[in-house]
């Protein structure tokens, strides 16, 4: 085994503690709880592109890093936060499928990806292209995460870690995008969830509940 | 083989023989402390197996032969993991036997034994409890298993001394699969080793008990075989976990010398493991038993995650 510099290590523990966080988004069933756990992926990912950061002398991500600490670890949290207090959904517990086979097929969707990420990692030179498989699961998880859920935060919380993931995905395949980009997507990320979060409101008038199901009728009163 | 091997192996047997009843004592001793209660003697458990061993046993009219010689085999087969894990010295001559997925083998073979003999007099609580431990095996045994292939995929074989040999004389580097392993091994120990998430081992409460359950129709020399044997298991799984994350201070290749340094340094890391045990067991409460599933299959998870990271990572 060839010896990898000691920040690759560093972005290795960080990747896998991604991982970690994803599934623990995707096993938890309190509304506060997974906020906090996306919170958290937010601090690993900031952490991670500042280490890239430092360790490949690229100037640029820590502008990226900056951008993802304040607007994944306190922003967009803080948003979701205000939120579920308006809703008034702060306890909610979510009857969940069967949180154990969630877990089993999270885990074919990892081998999945991980096979995936073999041959793409082979052709980048970046030094943390052995993460990418680990970035292509997060985003399998949330995808994941949003079809098993049924009500709408838990969904709009696993779209925010899916575009996480893709952050991740960028950053060690290419040392991430370029600023313009990337300031783009963070407005994008961040007026859609305003955006959302106007929706819940709307949801929740119309159905007084923010369960998802009741938007899969096309015609009232069947 | 040779000499220096032999005396370190024979050493390591003794030493997990006398220590294991210490081990259980000090993480009593440190539970009760914990909870501000008296606390019982450290000595507590070598005079309960004193006292039955100089008693008259009782056995059922009803019990096979199983239930008298299950004892003797699950006390053998936890002699047998105690020679194989390496807690003092990596030259074990026996070790060379059997491997790490043996080693697992041993554990079920002792609990399948416990589980017949409990089954075997045929009263309603030994069947409750051998069907319970049953479940809970199923479930842990995967798991423990995915925590040492983790380790052998690091170090490239499935001999329990060639991987802590690797492990302790590697250079310095962060190991995020090793991590994912150790979390999963503890899950595995706590449900294995009959502690506070899982079962209570200080409870006779008939809804809840697994372990105790088993053991109920044992008296006098059996049981203090089986609560001996017990504590070896626990001493074994100790041993495991020290060995696999934290290798160091254990004696290597033909330094059999180093044993005796490496006594202390493991009487130390036992310590320190059994405050953190009756730490884990005061922090937690009791799970149900239907959340034993979701319990054990968290452990899977991290221990496959941890092996699948170190597959694409290669640390």
């Amino acid at each position: 085994m060839t010896a990898i510099p000691f920040y690759a290590q560093i972005i290795n523990l960080l990747a896998a503690l991604l991982l970690l966080l994803s599934f623990a988004m995707l096993a938890q069933r309190r509304v506060l709880s997974l906020v906090n756990l996306f919170a958290m992926q937010g601090l690993s990912l900031a952490l991670s592109t500042a280490i890239v950061a430092y360790g490949t002398a690229q100037p640029h991500l820590y502008w990226s890093a900056g951008l993802t600490f304040v607007l994944k670890v306190f922003l967009l949290p803080w948003l979701l936060h205000r939120l579920i207090r308006q809703l008034d959904v702060r306890w909610d517990v979510e009857g969940l499928i069967n949180i154990p086979t969630t877990m089993l097929i999270g885990i074919v969707l990892v081998v999945f990806s991980f096979n995936l990420a073999v041959p793409i990692s082979e052709l980048a030179s970046t030094v943390t292209r052995s993460t990418l498989g680990i970035a292509m699961a997060c985003v399998m998880l949330s995808f994941l995460m949003m079809i098993t859920r049924r009500k709408a935060i838990p969904q709009v919380i696993g779209f925010l870690s899916m575009e996480n993931g893709l952050f991740f995905a960028a950053t060690s395949a290419t040392y991430g995008m370029p600023l313009v980009v990337e300031l783009g997507i963070a407005l994008d990320v961040l007026v859609g969830m305003l955006i959302l979060g106007v929706f819940f409101f709307q949801i929740r008038e119309q159905f007084d509940s923010l369960d998802l199901k009741h938007l899969e009728k096309l015609k009232e009163g069947e | 083989m040779n000499v220096g091997g032999f005396i370190s192996q024979l050493l390591q047997v003794l030493i997990a023989l006398a220590l294991a009843p210490l081990l259980v004592g000090w993480v009593n001793q440190c539970r009760a402390w914990l909870q501000n209660k008296s606390a019982p003697s450290l000595l507590l458990p070598y005079r309960t197996i004193h006292k039955l061993f100089i008693k008259d046993a009782v056995v059922a009219d009803t019990a096979s032969p199983i239930f008298r010689i299950a004892p003797y085999i699950v006390f053998g087969a936890m002699c047998c993991a105690a020679a194989i894990v390496p807690s003092l010295a990596t030259d074990l001559p026996f070790a060379s036997a059997a491997d790490a997925i043996a080693l697992v083998g041993l554990f079920a073979l002792a609990r399948v034994f416990v589980a017949l003999a409990a089954m075997d007099t045929g009263t309603a609580f030994g069947s409750l409890g051998a069907r319970r431990e049953m479940f809970i095996g199923f479930l842990a045994e995967p798991a423990l298993l995915m925590v040492l292939f983790t380790a052998s995929l690091i170090s490239g074989s499935t001999s329990l001394p060639t991987i802590v040999d690797t492990l302790a004389h590697r250079e310095f580097a962060i190991y995020p699969s090793l991590a994912f392993a150790g979390v999963a091994f503890t899950m595995v120990s706590l449900a294995e080793n009959a502690r506070v998430p899982v079962d209570n081992p200080a409870t006779h409460l008939e809804l809840t008990m697994i372990h105790e359950a088993m053991i109920l129709e044992y008296s006098a020399r059996h049981l203090a075989l089986i609560e001996w044997a017990s504590a070896m298991k626990l001493f074994n799984y100790s041993c495991i976990g020290l060995a696999l994350f934290f290798p160091f201070g254990i004696a290597s290749g033909g330094d059999w010398l180093g044993v005796v340094g490496a006594a202390p340094t493991l009487v130390a890391k036992l310590a320190i493991g059994g405050f953190a045990l009756a730490l884990i067991e005061t922090l937690s409460a009791k799970m149900r038993i239907f959340r034993a599933p979701e319990f054990l299959g968290t452990a899977f998870l991290l221990a496959v995650l941890g092996m699948l990271v170190n597959l694409l990572l290669g640390s």
